[in-house]
């Protein structure tokens, strides 16, 4: 199956306006792999035939669908060693000194995905961190795909995803085996607060502000536009001692001067005092 | 960095030898737990030990116990790579001392991402 120049187009200008994202010339080979897949499910012939539905409406089902394959990541449990050493031996232990009087953190994942980033977060915390069990902790996680939440919610993952970055003792210690699948246990998935969220939109005014973002990933897909409004946004609810880290190989640099690096390995980042 | 894989199966060794080749590796190989002992004792101490649960002669499982028991290779890395994909063989197999456990089938990638996760290779 090959997409066609004008569906190419066409799917390009769809998700620029409906999620921020960039699609190139040459990433037709992402629409192929990404959509045949939704267009045979959805009973169509081709990804042609899909996208002649979505010319008639892109605010159905079938358009959400398409938007949730389309940034739907691979990702894996603790992806990359770097960030997750510098949150384990720096950052971490700042905050909990920093907040020792409130006992409060709050912490937002905002590319969650298939949620492996999040419960990868929280179960470091829970091993290396036990005396946070006794403070309010509230963990955020968005996505654009609905899709991916209801996956999160259910914290369900196949044998292949279990086999990615997870370290067996907490395979055995969190999870239960549920058929073929496994399951993480209600005790963290309830611990996360799930919510749909689209970072290049205009729904920045509800969220409160965090000591700690996660945005790992998915800057990439953005254009520079979106990714200065992005940041800026990011800025006004970080609080002004807490750290934003981006995919490691993500920076601001040229983006928005107000972050400094506070350690380039794990593209860790917090904004310059005034 | 030299690694020791155990498995019956000549693909399987086949296949993790070029991944740890790749990786860096002097990979040894055994066809059972019974010849990893004896290559444990002839060779240069692995950095690594890649294991099967099911083999004939002296299954992984054994091989681990055994390994333990040895004052020598107490501390030496092992990770059951194995078709098992029960809750209770992963809690027997790292009960018996294993440090890490891949499930069968497997790729490159995730082989490397267990190693870092072992702090022998960045994955």
């Amino acid at each position: 199956m090959t997409v066609q120049a004008s569906d190419f187009r066409f799917l390009a200008d769809f998700m620029r306006d409906a999620a921020a994202i960039v699609l190139e010339p040459g990433k037709e080979y992402l629409v192929d792999s990404r959509l045949a897949p939704v267009a045979s499910q959805a009973g169509f012939s081709g990804i042609s035939a899909l996208v002649q539905e979505l010319r008639r409406s892109t605010h159905s089902p079938l358009a959400q669908k398409v938007i949730d394959a389309m940034t739907t990541n691979e990702t894996s449990f603790f992806r990359d060693a770097a960030p997750y050493q510098h949150l384990r031996k720096a950052v971490l232990p700042a905050l909990i000194e920093a907040r020792r009087n409130e006992r409060a953190l709050s912490i937002w994942c905002a590319a969650a995905s298939s949620g492996q980033e999040p419960y990868s977060m929280l179960m470091m915390m829970r091993e290396e961190f036990p005396q946070l069990a006794n403070w309010n902790v509230r963990f955020l996680a968005t996505d654009i795909s609905q899709e991916m939440l209801q996956r999160c919610r259910a914290g369900t993952y196949s044998q292949l995803e279990v086999n990615r970055g997870l370290p067996a003792p907490l395979l055995v210690k969190y999870f239960t085996k549920r058929g073929i699948d496994w399951q993480i246990d209600e005790r963290l998935r309830s611990a996360i607060e799930w919510r749909e969220f689209n970072l290049a939109g205009r729904a920045w005014l509800g969220l409160p502000s965090f000591d700690l973002i996660m945005l790992r990933n998915v800057m990439i897909y953005f254009d520079l536009q979106t990714k200065r409004s992005i940041l800026a946004n990011m800025r006004k609810v970080l609080r002004p001692d807490g750290y934003l880290f981006l995919g490691t190989a993500e920076t601001t640099l040229n983006i928005d001067e107000r972050f400094q690096s506070e350690q380039a390995q794990s593209s860790c980042y917090r904004v310059r005092a005034a | 960095m030299r690694a020791l894989v155990v498995d019956d199966s000549a693909v399987i060794r086949t296949v993790l030898t070029r991944i740890l080749a790749g990786l860096g590796f002097e990979v040894v190989s055994a066809v059972n737990g019974k010849e990893a002992l004896e290559k444990l004792e002839v060779c240069k101490r692995p950095d690594l030990t890649l294991v099967d649960w099911n083999m004939p002669e002296m299954n992984g499982y054994e091989f681990i116990r055994a390994v333990r028991a040895d004052t020598r290779w107490r501390d030496m890395p092992i990770m059951m790579v194995t078709t098992e994909t029960e809750m209770e063989q992963v809690v027997r197999a790292l009960a018996a001392g294993a440090n890490e456990y891949l499930m069968k089938p497997f790729t490159p990638e995730m082989v490397q991402e267990k190693l870092a996760i072992l702090g022998i290779a960045q994955g």
